[in-house]
């Protein structure tokens, strides 16, 4: 178990014009689930493998407790890693390809086998342990990528997105395993996904990368309710967060929001804020809608609902913005009604009109 | 309706992979079947017109033989073994890409372009009495006259002299086949076994090596067959001093006028070849079930 504490990461692979990663600075403490969060290409595998050891970076260091180990080989740093590939090796059966790590340790074989047998009634491949990869499912193979890296007892554990290939319910299933898991072992833990639904749900902190930078940090639901960027309220959460074009006016010492020329109430510390033209952003479920007019709510027409089970996601039009309002299942509303929505003004966050960058006071 | 329509058409029509095959299955019978038959007959055809065991008995009465048989196993178990270590350690090296990797490559491959006897013209001027050796060791005065090297009275030098040539000549293709081998095994096996805590060697031992294994079956089969094929090198270094089973066709054939005899001792390389072709295939046989897995 140890701290991982990586400075100013840079890395552009030889012949890449663009760099992987940007001067990436992240501490991870010990015993903490880190997720990594990002789309596609932002640099999520890269930071994993130069913490592991695969890549060596431009500049910057890695520190795993408290020892720089940037410059040492994988084997020096008592990790253990899910390869985004798997790369479970083909030509082992199940239980050795389990027990490699501890092979290569030398450990006892009666040790060895107690921890196959662990680890493989954990992810439930007790069935398959005298089968060769090329036999087994893509999931099956994964489980096998994720037992052979517990059984390690690492200090450090890095998942490349471990849980992609299962289906949905086994995924629901082993994402709190894992979380139960990895909190009683108590080990280390950065974990790469670009599912949002996972870096939420799994995660003691979230740190959303975008092009090789990581443009927040935090525990989930702080990034989920205070996205710092348009970029990352956009990226988080299903429906994403709705951003309308505003006007932030003072009225009388108290701060007002403008939207489609009518007016809703904004949190008091916005007052500090210069008025003029910003960006609103809100998330769906944090908007009242009323069929009927009301003081202080913004009038907008349904579009569409969608029922979705356990609520309604409407869209409706407000000037000439969209917005995603979350309404219960039983709301009556249907296309072209009418609609009063009651924007919680201690849920809203202020982004500024030209870079998208979230506006924070003081207070 | 057009299934019943069409089929009798299909079986008028030529089957056309056969007959597209047609012309390298005569080409094969004309070059390679017909000779092989004809050499398997000869071997066993006496000079009077009948057959029996009489080349055989021949073969075997001649002085050179059994130094031949012994002088081809040696060099086969002294050279292969040492020819697979020297090339899986250089496409190892080169696997980590070190700078100016594409020049070794191309270097390493060079001999597979050169024919054995230059190949063993090339070694003769090092080793022989004059040879530039011994005017490297006069030179740094190790020796007033130099070394016989090849002479008949130091085998063990003449030896040592044979399997450095053929090391050098051959090993490329060894080479060649394993680069080409390491280079479709994705490298995040090599990576886990990084990871997991694995050494350089066992890294190569338990990752590596298992991985490559279709590739060190396809290089260890054809390198043994063509080693006992080896000749051009040996007779320009040493001659009938260093007899081998291909020389001794060699013999029979163009100095002692015995195409029968010839045939025998070639039809002994065949049985050979082929027994010990299909020993390594079952030796080193791996379960479809890891190829697929890729
Ligand atoms: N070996 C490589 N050589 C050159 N460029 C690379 C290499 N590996 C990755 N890249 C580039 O670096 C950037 C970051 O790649 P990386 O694999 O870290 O993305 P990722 O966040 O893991 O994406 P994904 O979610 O798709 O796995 C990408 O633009 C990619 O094209
Ligand atoms: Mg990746």
């Amino acid at each position: 178990m140890a701290e991982v504490e990586i400075s100013q990461l840079h890395k552009t692979y030889p012949g890449g014009g663009r760099p992987a990663t940007r001067d990436v600075s992240l501490t991870v403490a010990d015993g903490e689930f880190m997720v990594l969060l990002g789309p596609s290409g932002c640099g999520k595998t890269t930071l994993l493998r130069m913490i592991a050891g695969l890549e060596l970076p431009d500049r910057g260091s890695v520190r795993i407790g408290g020892r720089d180990v940037t410059y040492r080989a994988p084997r020096e740093r008592n990790l253990s890693m899910v390869f985004q590939s798997y790369a479970v090796f083909p030509h082992k059966k199940v239980a050795d390809n389990i027990g490699f790590g501890l092979a290569m340790r030398k450990a006892d074989r009666a040790v060895i086998q107690d921890k196959i047998a662990w680890a493989a009634g954990l992810l439930q491949l007790e069935d398959y342990l005298d089968r060769y990869p090329s036999q087994l499912s893509g999931g099956q193979r994964q489980r096998v990528a994720v037992a052979r890296a517990i059984v390690m007892e690492p200090d450090v554990l890095l998942m490349d997105e471990p849980l992609s290939n299962l289906d949905a319910l086994l995924r629901l299933q082993f994402r709190a395993e894992l979380k139960k898991l990895l909190t009683d072992l108590g080990t280390t833990c950065v974990y790469v996904t670009h599912d949002q639904v996972e870096a939420l749900s799994l995660g003691e902190r979230v740190a959303v990368m975008k092009d090789g930078e990581i443009v927040q940090c935090g525990p989930p639901m702080e990034v989920y309710d205070s996205p710092a960027s348009e970029f990352i309220g956009g990226f988080i959460g299903s429906p994403p967060m709705n951003f309308l074009d505003a006007t932030l006016r003072r009225d009388g010492g108290e701060a007002v929001i403008e939207v489609a020329g009518q007016r809703s109430a904004a949190p008091g510390s916005w007052a500090a804020f210069a008025e003029g033209p910003v960006r609103i952003g809100v998330r769906a479920e944090t908007i009242t809608a009323h069929r009927a007019e009301r003081s202080g709510a913004l009038r907008a027409v349904t579009e569409v609902a969608e029922p979705l089970g356990s609520t309604t996601l409407v869209t409706a039009v407000l000037g000439e913005q969209r917005i995603k309002v979350q309404v219960p299942p039983d709301f009556p509303v249907g296309a072209g009604d009418d609609l009063w929505l009651d924007l919680r003004a201690d849920r809203l966050s202020c982004y500024e009109r030209d870079t998208g960058r979230v506006l924070v006071s003081d207070r | 309706m057009t299934e019943a329509a069409s089929r009798p058409a299909r079986a008028r029509r030529p089957p056309v992979p056969y007959l597209l095959l047609i012309p390298s299955a005569l080409f094969m019978l004309a070059l390679f079947g017909w000779p092989l038959i004809q050499g398997v007959l000869a071997s066993v055809q006496t000079p009077g017109g009948g057959y029996g065991w009489e080349n055989v008995r021949r073969m075997t009465a001649e002085p050179h033989f059994w130094p031949a048989v012994r002088n081809t196993a040696l060099l086969i178990v002294i050279v292969i073994p040492l020819q697979f270590a020297l090339a899986i350690a250089m496409a190892l090296l080169l696997r980590e890409r070190p700078r100016l990797s594409g020049l070794y490559f191309y270097v390493w491959a060079v001999p597979l372009a050169i024919s054995d006897l230059a190949a063993g013209l090339v070694w003769l001027a090092i080793f022989a009495d004059q040879g530039y050796l011994n005017s490297a060791l006069a030179g740094l005065g190790l020796s007033e006259s130099g070394y016989e090297w090849l002479s008949y009275e130091h085998p063990g030098t003449m030896l040592a002299a044979v399997v450095v040539a053929e090391l050098w000549r051959a090993t490329s293709l060894v080479f060649i086949i394993l680069v080409g081998g390491l280079s479709v095994i994705p490298k995040e096996y090599d990576e886990a076994a990084q990871v997991f805590g694995a050494t350089l060697w066992q890294r190569v031992r338990h990752v590596t090596l298992p991985l490559l294994r279709p590739s060190i079956q396809v290089a260890l089969i054809l390198r043994t067959i063509l080693a006992f094929q080896t000749f051009a090198v040996a007779q320009a270094l040493a001659g009938r001093n260093f007899p081998l089973l291909i020389g001794e066709t060699y013999e029979w054939y163009v100095n002692l006028q015995n195409p029968y005899a010839a045939s025998a001792v070639a039809m002994i390389i065949l049985g050979v070849s082929m027994f010990t072709a299909t020993v390594y295939l079952r030796a080193l046989r791996q379960p479809d079930v890891i190829r697929g897995a890729r």
